[in-house]
């Protein structure tokens, strides 16, 4: 086989003494095979097909909060101990270290995939898209364009610790992206939808390529009338599901233990005390069956648990990678990732959740005199150091005396994490997970996760429209 | 004759690789193929509250090629370039085109239309690789300094880092076309945090960056920079909603310029993602905004002496006091709307796609200062966040931080406020442009005022 288990232990064995042979507290190897396949749809015609296979390891040795770093493209011995001498030079000691003696981790699975997307024949996939294409077409006369893509890729990683440890895991991934335009006598406007996760074609039982098309185009019909959003300062009601990516993006950044390590966060010496209101408990769980953020093992060879954040408004604790789990004197929590073999791993999510509390989500919206509904984002993003976050919305409504009303144009919401937090008042008892489309960046690197959240509401946020 | 340089042995093997690639192509019939194989060079190091946070060093390379058999595509890439490597990735590539539909529109540009010659940009600086960790590390440490010394309310650090990258790349086509490039990029970056009287962290980012090592500004005044914005924002709030002119700083101005960018490309006008999409020859700005995309700069961060198909490329006034002139086109755009390619490919070895080069908003003659004069009441942006803008409609909305003007002055601090205006009459809103221009980044804009944008905040 070609992927990382072609490195047999002996031979890792003797690029982590390397690695060490200059001193420092741990080294680890990540070796990774990645094997992608695309398909991309413009208007109905398959423009491209594209693939690629890329393989390398990272070599990290860290001494203290001190890490050096290198990669070799291959798995060849010589290209490898290269890497690892390069990667010593950040320890500056006489120490040797004795050849490692290495067992392999046995894993859990939470992402078993029968038939992996990237190895179904290119007919088959190019047909699932079609079927959202002729669904997004057949939804309105309005709809005038659909593009469609559809990416697979197929990781293998094997880390291998000094400390004795391997683990070996394969990552799936999949995702499906439709997005269409609709046109009026007066107007243009777009709509999208995507789903998918660590899944195979099996996904598509449980989510139809028609209900993506169906629903990319609801989303562009419903902006064709949608109206200028109010500016200034109003309560709004978060919709279950994709409004997690504001929990990711206002607080969960700002709970990744780097941050609090260097004392540039708004969490840092807050485990504790109180940083949301009493309804808000939230946590990170790698574990959640196929979802896009979960992991068998994180990037530096630790087994992830699922670990609350915040328990009724209580910080409880941070998430943690080896390096900062050493300095807070903590076990770390699994939450050690990084983009790939040429970076290096760091605190972050895997599946950010706010869990369900006992409102009737009706009664949510219903409490609202004049406030928006907030129900699909484009994107968001956070100022670490203080909270304060942007959120641009791809579909919202006017709340007008408990009902919801008028589509609004994309409106964006800004806040403050921590204060926005606070001011959570009712938390519905309809937890979502959002389907699998998250991206999370982070100096540079981006990983999958997946966000997930009941509705909610919160008591003001200022929301950036046009009309005053 | 004199002896090649190293630089030059790099890119004679590139070469070979991708000739070797070609040929290789060719035994497996297909119509056309181009091939982009590059190798880079990198060096980042970091330090925090004076310590080494990171040494990370390596070289990478990669190949990548796009073909066309019996007009349809197929792309891929790979690491490997061992000439067995390639052989077999060759094949897998070819299979691959089965799943596409034919588009003859996607073929490469003919022959005729490519260069064979190109100016020498001095893109290259031999000194970039040189700089040694230890260098950098010092330069790091040294703007650290700077700007904790810079002010006692600085109370955190995350770090100042250093970076240093250099590639050499070469594109070769099967119409003939063989280009050789090569291009270095240096960094010094610094954040430092400041704290607000109620504990709110305030931070001050300041970058410097440059094509030549000669060009970074000194590591302490990049330190003492950062450290002056985070003071600067302290006890920074939110201010009353309202509709009121709003002068953005030059940084600030090149998000909205980058916004225009997008709308100018071929891709998003065929797809229908650019509200521009039908109005070239008519007015879409004030008659103060003369929008350029310039390859040609010397040293420029976006200079590039070819495109991406191989074409010539040149100096374009896309928006001309207002009236939109061109779009930028790459061969498919220009094909599927009728027009002519305007030389603006990248992406070569993959889908071609146009991209703009050094694109910036024309200086104009107010200085920076000028531009707050008269204005009663009003917002200076420094810094523009989150992604709230649809290119299809125009509808433009960003989080914003800067100062509050009154009286035609900044007189505090002001965050956690969005503007929002369609970037269609944005831009037409244009009533003032400073002579603030520096080429820092590949979109670049001087300081501009607009006459009036919708802010929201209390």
């Amino acid at each position: 086989m070609s992927g990382p288990l072609a490195v047999d232990h002996a031979l890792s064995a003797r690029i982590l003494s390397e690695a060490l042979a200059r001193g420092g507290d741990f080294a680890e190897l990540y070796f990774e095979y990645r094997r992608a396949a695309s398909i991309a749809m413009e208007d109905g015609k398959v423009r491209t097909a594209g693939g690629g296979i890329d393989m390398g390891v990272g070599v990290r040795v860290v001494v203290g909060a001190s890490v050096g770093y290198a990669y070799a493209e291959s798995v060849e011995p010589e290209d490898m101990m290269r890497a690892a001498q390069t990667a010593a030079q950040i320890a500056a000691s006489s120490a040797t270290v004795g050849p490692v003696k290495i067992r392999r981790r046995r894993l859990g699975d939470v992402y078993p995939v029968a038939s992996e997307l990237v190895d179904i024949d290119g007919a088959s996939r190019v047909a699932l898209l079609r079927r959202a294409d002729a669904a997004a077409r057949k939804f309105d006369r309005r709809i005038k364009r659909v593009d469609a893509s559809l990416v697979a890729v197929h990781k293998e990683i094997m880390v291998v610790t000094s400390d004795g440890y391997s683990a070996y895991d394969v990552q799936p991934m999949m995702r499906v992206s439709i997005s269409v335009v609709a046109k009026n006598k007066r107007r243009t406007e777009t709509g999208s939808s995507g789903g998918g996760g660590r899944q195979g074609i099996a996904y598509f039982d449980e989510v139809s390529p028609e209900w993506h098309g169906e629903e990319a185009a609801r989303v562009a019909i419903v902006n064709l009338d949608s109206r200028p959003a109010a500016a200034g300062a109003m309560p709004v009601v978060l919709a279950p599901g994709d409004s997690g990516i504001l929990l990711h993006e206002a607080v969960g950044h700002g709970l990744e233990a780097d941050f609090n390590r260097k004392r540039t966060s708004n969490y840092t010496d807050r485990i504790g005390k109180r940083v949301a209101s009493s309804l808000v408990t939230v946590e990170d769980d790698p574990g959640l069956p196929g979802s896009r953020g979960s992991i068998n093992i994180d990037d530096e060879g630790v087994v992830p648990k699922p670990h609350r954040l915040i328990v009724n408004g209580v910080l409880r604790s941070y998430m943690h990678d080896k390096i900062s789990a050493k300095f807070f004197g903590k076990r770390p929590s699994g939450s050690g990732r990084r983009e790939s073999f040429r970076d290096v791993p760091m605190p972050r999510m895997t599946n950010t959740l706010m869990s369900a509390g006992t409102e009737d989500p009706q009664d949510i919206i219903r409490s609202v005199k004049r406030g928006i509904y907030a129900k699909k984002f484009s994107g968001g993003q956070v100022n670490i150091s203080n909270g304060d976050f942007v959120f641009s919305l791809t579909e919202g409504y006017l709340i007008e005396d408990g009902k919801i009303t008028a589509p609004l144009k994309g409106a964006n919401l800004i806040g403050n994490g921590p204060d926005a937090l606070e001011t959570v008042s009712m938390v519905g008892h309809d937890f979502a997970l959002s389907d699998g489309m998250w991206t999370c960046g982070k100096d540079g690197q981006s990983v999958p996760v997946g966000v997930g959240q009941p509705t909610i509401k919160v008591d003001m946020l200022t929301v950036g429209g046009t009309d005053t | 004759m004199a002896r090649p340089t190293a630089s030059e042995r790099v890119l004679a093997s590139l070469a070979d690789t991708a000739e070797f690639t070609l040929d290789a192509l060719a035994k497996h019939g297909i119509d056309h193929a181009e091939v982009a194989v590059g190798i880079g060079k990198e060096l980042e190091v970091s330090v925090r509250q004076g310590e080494v946070e990171l040494v990370k060093e390596a070289q990478s390379s990669g190949l990548s090629i796009r073909l066309m058999r019996d007009d349809r595509v197929a792309t891929s890439s790979t690491t490997d370039l061992s000439r067995e490597g390639l052989e077999a990735f060759v094949a897998r590539a070819v299979e691959m085109a089965e799943i596409s539909e034919p588009d003859p529109l996607a073929a490469p540009p003919d022959p005729k239309e490519l260069v064979r010659s190109w100016p020498e940009l001095d893109l290259f600086d031999p000194r970039t690789d040189r700089i040694d960790a230890k260098r950098g590390l010092a330069m790091a440490q040294q703007a650290e300094r700077a700007a904790f010394k810079a002010s006692k309310k600085i109370t955190a650090s995350e770090g100042a880092s250093f970076s240093r990258s250099s590639g050499h790349s070469v594109l070769a086509t099967s119409g003939g076309f063989l280009g050789k490039s090569s291009g270095t990029y240096q960094s010094l970056v610094v954040q430092a945090v400041a704290d607000d009287e109620g504990g709110k962290k305030r931070p001050g980012y300041f970058w410097t960056g440059g094509r030549f090592f000669s060009e970074l500004e000194r590591p302490s005044a990049v330190g003492r920079e950062a450290a002056l914005r985070a003071v600067a924002s302290i006890g920074s709030a939110k201010m009353k909603t309202g509709v009121v002119p709003v002068v953005f700083d030059h940084e600030a101005a090149r998000g909205i310029v980058g916004l225009v960018a997008g709308c100018v490309l071929g891709d998003a006008v065929y797809r229908q993602r650019s509200y521009l999409g039908s109005r070239v020859g008519s007015v879409v700005a004030s008659p103060k905004v003369t929008l350029v995309d310039d390859p040609l700069i010397e040293r420029g961060p976006g200079s590039r002496p070819y495109d991406g198909e191989g074409r010539r490329v040149k100096k374009r006034t896309v928006c001309r006091r207002g009236v939109l002139e061109t779009f930028l086109l790459d061969t498919y755009s220009a094909r599927r709307l009728g027009l002519t390619p305007t030389g603006s490919a990248s992406g070569g070895g993959g889908v071609p796609h146009a991209s703009t080069s050094n694109f910036y908003l024309k200086a104009g003659r107010s200085t920076p200062a000028s531009l707050l004069k008269g204005i009663e009441r009003g917002l200076y942006v420094t810094r523009m966040m989150g992604y709230g803008f649809d290119p299809t409609t125009g509808n433009f909305s960003r989080g914003a931080e800067g100062f509050l003007i009154e009286h035609g002055e900044k007189t505090r601090p002001v965050s956690g406020v969005t503007i929002s205006r369609n970037l269609d009459e944005l831009l037409q809103g244009i009533d003032a442009v400073a002579n603030d221009l520096v080429f820092k980044t590949s979109i670049a804009s001087p300081s501009f005022r607009v006459d009036a944008m919708t802010v929201a905040g209390d």
